[in-house]
């Protein structure tokens, strides 16, 4: 990579008067891309960046609870939601890790949730949750003779719903993931635990976590930014409500933007800067190292 | 490690299976219930859907008969909307594959100036959360006068498709020796021919992941569609199964019916070419 960089990297090269064939095929054959680039990626985000320029717009978000209420939604959905995913993913990743015939086959269906859009998927599990028709109070009513909760109705259910509809779909692609850094681990490390007796949480410990501790961090944090764009989890599970008491801020822009209050739409999301910015610097000193 | 041979008994292994079943059988649930639900919909007549039973008194194909006929009003544009969906991750894919692999390969093989600087715009691009570009992309799409044209969520996809898809092709690209080029450049090949005849072929493998990964993601995609595309007939079916959602008395047997047929393509796409996607794809998300 180092001498990548070096090559590419070199001052003079583009200052040179003569171009070879081969970089005058690379500056067309790298055109189209950059094509892209300005015109649905720079020009969006200045002209956003633009539209959301006022002052004003920031104290009409300061003052409008639904903001407020999205704010700290969007935490909880970061801060609570991922690390319980994510040490659901460094778990199972152990337990598919397994060489198990059944487990492989399980593993194969595992990946269904990735695989499948969200919509149908996650209206089948609103439908779930209807509290007059669904099947879970359904079976709830079965079982106990009394009626479930109205899951979607009250803000703090609901929005414990739509994370657990986020973890739904994206735990197998971060379970893969892990495992592909578990499989990674040497397991000569493991064998020569066995003998000295180390229990699971000994190997653990000192073995599988300090190996896959930078791939585990990273997930996170790339989990957390993508999950800031998530709109569907929250979207089509509540919808934002009841009473718009489950947006979150991805859902809360497209909901201004709905209501063609573009400037406020584009403010809530650059409120969102700070915080989305310095992750993004980090993951890509990681990646582009 | 000693694998038990047949025949051998040791309650210790017994032990280890009953643990492991104690979370394969809730992983399976956890994973299933809201497909089979699904399904359960899909092949349930309204009043059984509806009456939260785990298997249907009368299990019928009768929604799928509604659904292939268009026999409901929500249904009318139903082939329109699965002819919208299919052109346009087609579209998606192989604009995405033209554009990323030629980007790939400028980076990669020619080290083409400022390739790098590219390289990150586009890991820029990679790491903007999709729903919020969504907002001012929908209105740089009204500007350029595309909005409800099918070229905007094509556009507005590949935007979103090639970033990632140049950085596995990169990634990909780089573990090519350079001595085939210099080879091929010595036996007096132009660039074109390099690309061509040394460089897609061995990078099909890579190219196949990629294809994948875009059809899918402009398969799946709900919001983008939704924001760009209106008109009944223009829209894919993921923003026809949202609208269902506007009525009172939406027909959710039909609703979870179309949905069922609509996730059938990619989870069968994704068991077809599973073995490029994992690879290929989990090489590149998250690089170790």
């Amino acid at each position: 990579m180092a001498i990548t960089l070096s090559a590419s990297d070199v001052p003079s090269a583009p200052l040179s008067p003569r171009l070879t064939p081969a970089q005058v095929w690379g500056i067309v054959l790298l055109a189209p891309y950059l094509l892209v680039f300005l015109a649905f990626v720079v020009y969006p985000v200045c002209y956003g960046l633009w539209l959301a320029r006022a002052p004003a717009n920031y104290v009409a978000l300061y003052n409008d609870p639904i903001f407020a209420r999205a704010a700290v939604n969007t935490l909880i959905f970061l801060v609570i939601g991922i690390n319980i995913k994510m040490l659901i993913a460094l778990f199972l990743s152990g337990f598919f890790a397994q060489q198990r015939t059944w487990i492989k086959w399980l593993s194969v269906i595992f990946i269904l949730p990735w695989a499948m859009p969200s919509i149908p998927t996650i209206l089948s599990v609103r439908f779930m949750l209807n509290p007059e028709w669904g099947m879970v109070n359904h079976i709830i009513f079965n079982l106990t003779g009394a009626d479930g909760p109205n899951w979607l109705n009250d803000p703090t259910v609901a929005l414990t719903m739509a994370i657990a509809v986020h973890i739904w779909k994206s735990l197998p692609f971060w379970t893969l993931i892990l495992i592909t850094g578990r499989l990674a681990i040497p397991q000569d490390l493991f064998e020569a635990s066995e003998v000295d007796g180390a229990s699971w949480w000994q190997k653990f410990r000192y073995i599988t976590w300090p190996s896959m501790q930078t791939l585990y961090i990273t997930c996170t944090l790339l989990s957390m930014i993508w999950t800031l764009g998530d709109f569907n989890s929250v979207y089509l599970l509540t919808g934002g409500g009841p009473a718009d008491l489950t947006h979150v801020l991805s859902t809360l822009g497209i909901r201004y933007l709905r209501l063609d209050q573009l400037s406020l739409a584009m403010a809530s999301i650059v409120c969102a800067m700070p915080f989305v910015l310095p992750l993004v610097y980090f993951m890509m000193k990681r990646l582009s190292r | 490690m000693k694998l038990p041979g047949v025949g051998e008994f040791s309650w210790r292994d017994v032990a280890t299976e009953a643990r492991l079943l104690l979370i394969g059988i809730p992983v399976f649930l956890w994973t299933m219930i809201p497909i089979y639900h699904m399904f359960l919909f899909a092949i349930s007549p309204k009043e059984d859907a509806f009456s939260g039973k785990l298997w249907p008194d009368h299990p019928t194909l009768h929604n799928f008969e509604i659904v292939f006929k268009q026999q409901h009003y929500f249904l009318r544009d139903f082939y329109a909307q699965f002819w919208n969906s299919l052109v346009i991750a087609a579209a998606v894919g192989v604009l995405t594959l033209v554009i990323a692999t030629a980007a790939a390969f400028s980076i990669s093989r020619l080290r083409v100036p400022g390739g790098r600087v590219v390289m990150n715009l586009a890991l820029f691009t990679y790491f903007i959360p999709a729903a919020f570009l969504a907002v001012p992309m929908y209105r740089t799409m009204g500007n350029y006068g595309l909005l409800n044209n099918h070229w905007a969520l094509i556009l507005a996809m590949v935007t979103i498709a090639s970033p990632y898809a140049i950085w596995v092709l990169k990634q990909a690209s780089d573990k090519l020796p350079v001595e085939l080029d210099e080879a091929a450049v010595m036996d007096g090949a132009t660039t074109p021919q390099i690309f061509r005849l040394v460089y897609l072929p061995l990078m099909m493998p890579s190219l196949v992941a990629i294809g994948t990964y875009a059809v899918l993601l402009a398969w799946n995609e709900y919001l983008y569609a939704f924001l760009l595309l209106s008109n009944d007939r223009d829209i894919t079916l993921p923003v026809a199964l949202g609208n269902f959602l506007a009525a009172d008395d939406s027909p959710w047997e039909l609703l979870m019916t179309t949905g069922f047929i609509y996730a059938l393509p990619p989870a069968a796409i994704y068991y077809a070419f599973r073995r490029y996607m994992v690879g290929g794809l989990t090489a590149g998300a998250v690089k170790s």
